[in-house]
C-alpha cells in the first residue's frame, strides 16, 4: 500500500472504526457500500483529504462510487493534487 | 387496487373517500374487534394459517455477495425462538426492547419475534452514537438491547448509566467474551420453537416505539399499538399495490419508521415477499440487485433518487430493468424533475407518499392508476380526513393554493397514541380537533396537496428529521464551543443538511481543523445525519431579549429568504 493510501487508511481506522472493530481495511474493502463510511460521512473524509493535502474536491468527484475504496480515493486526491500544481 | 376508475365495477377515488372504513381491512386481516390482535402473529402465523408457510418472504444479501433467505414458515418458527428467549430471560409484556443492528435478518425477525412477547419493540438506527443511544434508551426505561458484536462497544460506553438496562443480548458474538448482563444469542443455531403461545395482546396494545426528533427538547418516542396494522396494511396493498407474486424492496432501514411500517409490517402482513439489501448506497451495486432478483415494487427515497440521477441515465439503461412495474418514494417532498426522470429511465414514475413517524402510515400520497402531477404530495388516503388550517385560528382554509398547516382528524388506526412520558409535548400536537403534521402546504383546485416546508426547526435531512437541540447540546460539549446554533441549509441531494453556527470559548481560534474537529466529534457522539457539514464560527448569534437564539434568523439567510417580523420573537 502506498503513503497516501496508508494515510488514509489510518485516518478511517482512527475515526470510522468503532473500537474493537478489527475488521481489516485494504486498498479495495468497500468503505461506503460495506457501511464503514456512509454518504453524510463522507463530508468530513473530504474535508480531511483537503486539508491535508491543500486541494480542494469538487462536489461532482466527492461521489460514494469514488470514495468507497482506498485506491479510489487516492486516485481522487492524486488527480486535484496534479491540478493544483498546475495552477 | 381498488380505484383505477375504469369500470363500473371499481369504485372512484372519490367514492372510497367517502365512503371507506377500516372494517374493509379488518375483515381481510381476520380481525374481529375485541379479538386478540398481534402484528408478530399477524406477519407470520397468519400467513402460514393460509396455506403460504413454504412462500419466500425475506431474501437478503450483503454487500459482500453473502445471501441469506426465508420462507414463512420460517418468520413464524425463528420469531417463536427469539421470543421464546426472551421470555426465558425475563422480559414481560409492555418492557421495552430495542433492537440495535444493522439491516440483517435478525433485526426484522427480531422485531416479530418481540412483539409475540407482548413487549414493545424499539428499533434504532445502527448508525447513532453512544450519546444518541443513551438518550433514546434512558428514555425509554429499556430493559434489553439486542444488537451485534460491532455496535456493542457503544453499548458498554453507556450500560452503566442504564440500570433499567438489564440484557444486552449479542445475536453474533461466536467466541467474543462477552461481559455482565450480556448474553449471546445466535437465531440460526438456537434450538427451534415451533410452537409459541403468542402474548394475546389487543388493538390498543402498545406495539412499537419509534424516536422522532422535534424541535425543542430531545427526541420523542412516539408509541404505537397493534392496530397500527390495520391501516399499514391496507395503505401497503393500495399505494404499494403489492400482489401475490410481487418482488418487493423497501430502502429504508428499520431503524425509521419507514423500515417497519413498510419495511416489515405492511409487506409481512400482505405475505408479500421481500428483498433486503444491506449494503450503502451504490448506483451500479442498487440496479445489480434490481436486475438479479426482478424487483418489481420499489419503495425508495428522494436523496437515494437524486444520487441515481446524478449518476446519468446509462447505468440503469444499461441493465435489464423490466421487471419494475411500481415506483414509491417516502420521507421529503419528490421534486418534479426527478418523478419525471424516473418516468423516462424506469419507463414507470416515482409515487411521492406523505407521512410520518406519529402517523404510522401513509396519510397523503399519489395513488397507482391516478394521474400524478410532478412535485405534489398527492391526495388523502380513503379514510384520512386532511385539511390545511391557517396557522392562527386553526380553522380549515378552502382557498385552493393558500398554505397553512397540514391537518388530519384524529382517529386513523395507526396514530400514535402518545409520546413516551411526555403527556404535553402530545397534547401540543392536537388543535381544534386536527393532529398537526409540522408540515406546511397548500391544496390546489383538484385536490391535491403541495408541500411548502416544515413549520418548525427540525432538519428534514435525506428524508430523516434530526432536532437541532440533540445537536446544539452536543456542540456545547465540545471544549471550544461557547454558545451554538443547528439549522438546515438547502442542498441539492439531500433537501437539507445540518449547518452549525457556533460561537467559540476564549483562546480557541476559528478554523478548518477545528471545524473538522467539531464535525467528528457530533458525527461519533450523534449520528452521520446529525454532522453538521459546515460550520460557520460567529462573533454572536441572534437571540432575544432573554437570550434564546433564534434559530429563525440564521435559516432564512441559508434559504435567502426575508426574516419576517421578528418583533414579537426578539422581545421575548
Amino acid at each position: 500500500m502506498d503513503e497516501l493510501a496508508e494515510v488514509i487508511r489510518n485516518y478511517i481506522i482512527k475515526e470510522y472504526l468503532e473500537q474493537g472493530d478489527d475488521r481489516e481495511i485494504t486498498e479495495t474493502t468497500p468503505l461506503i457500500t460495506g457501511g464503514i463510511v456512509d454518504s453524510f460521512s463522507m463530508v468530513s473524509l473530504k474535508r480531511f483529504l483537503e486539508r491535508k493535502y491543500g486541494i480542494r474536491i469538487p462536489d461532482a468527484d466527492a461521489t460514494p462510487e469514488a470514495f468507497d475504496n482506498l485506491r479510489s480515493i487516492a486516485a481522487v486526491v492524486r488527480k486535484f493534487q496534479q491540478t493544483t500544481a498546475a495552477v | 387496487m381498488p380505484f383505477a376508475g375504469a369500470t363500473l365495477a371499481s369504485p372512484t377515488y372519490d367514492e372510497l373517500r367517502a365512503t371507506l372504513d377500516w372494517s374493509v381491512a379488518e375483515r381481510e386481516l381476520g380481525y374481529r374487534p375485541g379479538a386478540p390482535l398481534n402484528i408478530g402473529w399477524m406477519c407470520s402465523d397468519r400467513i402460514c394459517q393460509a396455506g403460504r408457510g413454504a412462500k419466500l418472504a425475506l431474501l437478503w444479501e450483503n454487500f459482500q455477495g453473502e445471501r441469506r433467505s426465508f420462507s414463512f414458515d420460517d418468520l413464524r418458527v425463528l420469531s417463536n425462538t427469539i421470543a421464546d428467549f426472551l421470555v426465558r430471560l425475563g422480559i414481560a409484556p409492555g418492557e421495552r426492547v430495542c433492537l440495535f443492528m444493522d439491516r440483517v435478518p435478525e433485526l426484522y425477525i427480531g422485531f416479530l419475534g418481540i412483539l409475540k412477547t407482548g413487549a414493545v419493540a424499539q428499533p434504532l438506527f445502527s448508525a447513532f452514537g453512544d450519546e444518541s443511544l443513551f438518550v433514546r434508551l434512558t428514555d425509554a426505561g429499556t430493559s434489553a438491547i439486542i444488537t451485534q458484536k460491532k455496535h456493542l462497544h457503544k453499548v458498554r460506553k453507556i450500560r452503566a448509566s442504564l440500570p433499567n438496562l438489564r440484557h444486552i443480548i449479542v445475536v453474533d458474538a461466536a467466541d467474543s467474551p462477552l461481559q455482565e448482563r450480556e448474553a449471546a444469542f445466535d437465531m440460526m443455531a438456537a434450538q427451534r420453537v415451533e410452537e409459541f403461545s403468542v402474548y394475546p395482546t389487543v388493538a390498543e396494545s402498545p406495539s412499537v416505539l419509534h424516536y422522532t426528533s422535534g424541535t425543542t427538547g430531545q427526541p420523542k418516542g412516539a408509541q404505537h399499538v397493534h392496530y397500527s396494522v390495520i391501516s399499514q396494511y391496507l395503505t401497503t396493498k393500495w399505494v404499494l399495490d403489492l400482489h401475490e407474486d410481487d418482488i418487493y424492496w423497501c430502502n429504508a432501514d428499520p431503524g425509521w419508521v419507514t423500515g417497519t411500517s413498510y419495511g416489515i409490517i405492511g409487506p409481512w402482513a400482505n405475505g408479500a415477499t421481500q428483498v433486503v439489501f444491506d449494503s450503502g448506497f451504490n448506483a451500479a451495486r442498487w440496479y445489480d440487485f434490481i436486475e438479479k432478483y426482478k424487483v418489481t415494487v420499489w419503495y425508495s427515497a428522494p436523496t437515494a433518487i437524486r444520487l441515481l440521477m446524478k449518476e446519468g441515465k446509462e447505468p440503469a439503461r444499461s441493465r435489464n430493468l423490466s421487471s419494475l412495474r411500481h415506483l414509491a418514494s417516502v420521507g421529503e417532498p419528490l421534486n418534479a424533475e426527478a418523478v419525471i426522470w424516473s418516468g423516462e429511465v424506469f419507463g414507470h414514475q416515482f409515487h411521492d407518499t406523505f407521512w410520518q413517524t406519529e402517523t404510522g402510515c401513509i396519510v397523503i400520497t399519489n395513488f397507482p392508476g391516478m394521474p400524478i402531477k410532478p412535485g405534489s404530495m398527492g391526495r388523502p388516503f380513503p379514510g384520512i380526513i386532511a385539511a390545511i388550517l391557517d396557522p392562527t385560528t386553526y380553522e380549515p382554509i378552502h382557498e385552493p393554493g393558500v398554505g397553512g398547516l397540514i391537518a388530519l382528524r384524529p382517529g386513523w388506526p395507526s396514530q400514535i397514541r402518545s409520546y413516551w412520558n411526555n403527556p404535553k409535548a402530545y397534547e401540543s400536537k392536537f388543535k381544534n380537533g386536527w393532529y398537526l403534521c409540522g408540515d406546511r402546504a397548500s391544496v390546489d383546485r383538484a385536490g391535491y396537496f403541495w408541500f411548502m416546508g416544515r413549520d418548525d426547526d427540525v432538519i428534514n435531512t435525506g428524508g430523516h428529521l434530526v432536532g437541532p437541540f440533540e445537536i446544539e447540546s452536543a456542540l456545547l460539549e465540545h471544549p471550544a464551543v461557547a454558545e451554538s446554533a443547528a439549522v438546515a441549509k438547502p442542498d441539492p441531494v439531500n433537501m437539507e443538511v445540518v449547518k452549525a453556527y457556533v460561537t467559540l470559548k476564549p483562546g480557541f481560534e476559528p478554523g478548518p481543523d477545528l471545524e473538522l474537529e467539531i464535525m467528528n466529534h457530533i458525527r461519533k457522539r450523534l449520528s452521520p445525519l446529525a454532522m453538521p457539514q459546515e460550520i460557520e464560527f460567529a462573533d454572536s448569534l441572534p437571540k432575544t431579549r432573554s437570550g434564546k437564539i433564534v434559530r429563525r434568523v440564521l435559516r432564512c439567510k441559508e434559504f435567502g429568504e426575508p426574516v419576517g417580523d421578528l418583533s414579537t420573537i426578539m422581545n421575548d
